[in-house]
């Protein structure tokens, strides 16, 4: 059996390390590129939103390359995305692949459900011995999240262009080999030092800029034409709303920039009350709670056509009036040109920087719970 | 030849449809200014503009003290002519806007394939729109209209103006538009009419495109290509029931902006990066390549001159510009990524 997953990140480090220990072999898809998107924008509906489009095209690319087994997380949320799985595994069939599909969803179809699903890759394996493996798999995502958490910040204040992001190449390396807790949590202090060996500037006067959004575009760099490596080499600090182990976290208490999911509906509720689907009410608790804490300015980030960010899209004038905030929103769909981006971008940048001297923007208040640990 | 030199600060747009070149004296007035069609050839455009400049400034010897680029070429012609600050076209426009009308509260900006609104108080910029996803509203829909009314763009204001009562046009789609005006021409309303409810569904469909969720107060500036059409401006003043500024060089406001952006430097004799009106001598050539470094393949342009590589840019980590960038280690400037 050979198990892929569609790309969302640096997601496949931690499915890396999930099916070694599950003992299945994982074939990661080849790197999104315009092709994958070309190819799977030519066999999904037009209308469909950007996600899918790219999953498709990693399907397809991943069977091309052997995977016979195809994982997709999620697959009756409360958006179109409650339909992904289930048109994907359509589409792939009507193409006349052959293979096995695996739709996981802990939450609505409990916790049994998702256990006979690994255990559907992986005969001997008990639930025990699934927790554990889940358990230490999830400690090493968490590791690289914060690796990238930190990497936004350095990039700002990088000497010489590009080092960061070779750092955290270099970064990777050493933490992907680690396998016992310990040596994770040793290779997470390793890798944190490589990332914060760049040499830095620290006097350089950055903005401070908070990115929100839709899940996906967020965390995958090739979908949004990889925004925070461009921000970073514009001197942008940058924290964004979302991260796979805060938003899977258990108990899901640790949303929105490791705040619990409570607080950021409390935030979000002068606005927004109600669940809307996908992230619509996060983005608008992340909005206030960035506007709070004296950030310079906020992108919000959504697949062209997504109804909850499209939601959150129409509530954000007001939020921007009541902190007075500046709101960039960018819609990301296959005919998305870079070009239009980066010339919003700068205009954007320019209209933080004048404000900041004005005086319009607080002081930044630094967020104290990320904690250098691999431990949870 | 003894005439002393005055100072000029060389301001340069390069957009999808036109390249305006324009010279500003020290207080910022135009002593010389081009709008020329692109024609999807940058370079030559430039080029040619520079030379155009040199022809119109005959008689002057001007000391060229700064350079602005702006547009989506604006790095392209950036590297061309030596820029001192490159910079995108919102704020280039929003700049030229405050220069021309101080305290502007709005800038209505419609160029040959985008349309910008600039939201402005107390002279900086706090909100901005760009089209996004239709250039329903945009000089080229216009251009393709007149035409095929077998009115030139020129007077297509005039007429538009001349109409009492505008024909409804469906304005939300390009394709829609005009298949709505044909059925108008057919069930025969009067071609002005025709014209002026195009004005109206234009300026419709850009106020619901970006002004959205927007305070549009008075002072409006109106700027752009698009903003010679009079039939444009008194269609904005009717649905917004304010009055509009067309500014005198509206359809140059891009260089201008760029060119007071490069004053603002506040250089001195000879430390601009402007190499001379000679560049429109060169021959350039571009070309890309693939660059294998990492996973992500980037398309790398490079540009040369004389087999010489003068620039190398288009990769996500930078490592092409560094290589290049004479003054590397030097503070990094934001320009386009």
């Amino acid at each position: 059996m050979k198990v892929s997953v569609p790309h969302m990140g640096h997601l496949h480090w931690m499915m890396d390390d999930l099916f070694e220990r599950l003992e299945v072999e994982y074939v990661k898809p080849p790197p999104s590129t315009t092709k994958t998107l070309t190819i799977g924008a030519k066999h999904s509906p037009e209308f469909a939103c950007l996600p899918l489009k790219i999953n498709v095209g990693n399907y397809i690319e991943a069977l091309e390359t052997g995977a016979d087994t195809l994982v997709m997380a999620g697959g009756h949320g409360p958006c179109r995305f409650g339909y992904y799985g289930i048109v994907e595994q359509r589409i792939l069939l009507d193409l006349g692949y052959e293979f096995n599909f695996l739709m996981l969803e802990p939450f609505s179809d409990g916790a049994l459900a998702f256990y006979k699903t690994f255990k559907s890759l992986s005969p001997g394996l008990t639930i025990p011995k699934l927790y554990r493996i889940l358990k230490i798999s999830f400690s090493k995502g968490r590791a690289f999240d914060y690796l990238y958490k930190r990497s936004l910040q350095v990039r700002a204040y990088e000497v010489n262009r590009g080092d960061t992001s070779r750092a955290i190449r270099e970064a990777e390396q050493i933490l992907t080999l680690a396998r016992t807790p310990d040596e994770i949590e040793e290779a997470a202090r390793e890798a944190l030092a490589v990332v914060d060996a760049v040499e830095q500037d620290p006097d350089r006067e950055v903005l401070k800029v908070c990115v929100v959004g839709e899940f996906f575009l967020l965390l995958e760099p090739f979908s949004n034409f990889g925004l925070e490596e461009i921000l970073g080499h514009m001197d942008v600090y940058l924290e964004r709303s979302v991260w796979v182990t805060d938003w899977i976290a258990p108990k899901r208490d640790n949303k929105v920039y490791g705040f619990p999911k409570k607080f950021v509906e409390e935030k979000a509720a002068p606005y927004l009350n109600h669940n809307v689907g996908g992230e619509g009410r996060e983005t608008i608790g992340g909005i206030v709670l960035a506007a709070e804490r004296g950030f310079d300015g906020i992108i919000q980030l959504l697949p062209f056509g997504c109804m909850p960010e499209n939601i959150a899209t129409s509530i954000i004038p007001k939020v921007q009036r009541d902190h007075d905030i500046p709101v960039l929103t960018l819609a990301f769909d296959e005919q998305t040109g870079r070009a239009g981006m980066v010339t919003r971008i700068e205009a954007f940048l320019d209209l933080l920087e004048a404000r900041r001297k004005t005086g319009k923007t607080g002081t930044y208040v630094s967020y104290v719970s990320q904690k250098p640990s691999a431990a949870v | 030849m003894d005439i002393p030199a005055r100072t000029g600060y060389l301001g340069i747009d390069v957009g999808s449809v036109s390249t305006n070149l324009v010279i500003l004296d020290e207080h910022a007035d135009v002593l010389a200014a081009i709008y020329r069609r692109t024609q999807g050839q940058p370079i030559k455009a430039v080029q040619e503009g520079l030379r155009e400049l040199t022809d119109l400034l005959l008689d002057q010897k001007i000391e060229v003290r700064g350079v602005g680029t702006t547009g989506s070429a604006r790095h392209l012609s950036g590297i061309i002519v030596g820029a001192d600050v490159v910079k995108n076209e919102i704020t280039a426009h929003a700049v030229a806007a405050s220069q021309v009308v101080p305290d502007v509260n709005t800038v209505l900006e419609i160029g040959g394939q985008d349309s910008k609104l600039i939201i402005l108080r107390d002279g900086i910029v706090t909100d901005f729109a760009m089209n996004s996803v239709c250039a329903a509203g945009t000089g080229s829909f216009l251009d393709h209209q007149s035409t095929r009314v077998g009115i030139p763009i020129e007077e297509f204001g005039a007429y538009a103006v001349r109409s009492e009562s505008p024909a409804h046009i469906a304005g939300r789609c390009s394709v829609f538009a005009e298949s709505d005006m044909i059925h108008k021409q057919q069930v025969g309303v009067a071609v002005e009419d025709i014209i002026y409810g195009l004005c109206h569904a234009l300026v419709r469909n850009y106020l619901n495109n970006l002004g959205k969720g927007k305070d549009l107060e008075a002072p409006i500036v109106f700027q752009g290509g698009v903003a010679a059409n009079a039939g444009m401006k008194r269609a904005f003043e009717d649905a917004l029931g304010l009055e509009v500024v067309v500014p005198a060089h509206h359809n140059v406001m891009g260089a201008i902006g760029s060119a007071i952006l490069a004053m603002e430097l506040g250089l001195e004799a000879g430390e601009t990066n402007f190499k001379g009106f000679d560049v429109s001598d060169l021959h350039y050539d571009t070309s890309t390549f693939g660059c294998n470094g990492c996973s992500n393949t980037c398309e790398v342009v490079r540009i040369k001159v004389g087999g010489k590589t003068l620039a190398r840019w288009g990769g996500r980590c930078g490592k092409w510009e560094n290589e290049d960038s004479p003054g590397a280690g030097k503070k990094r400037v934001r320009a386009s990524a």
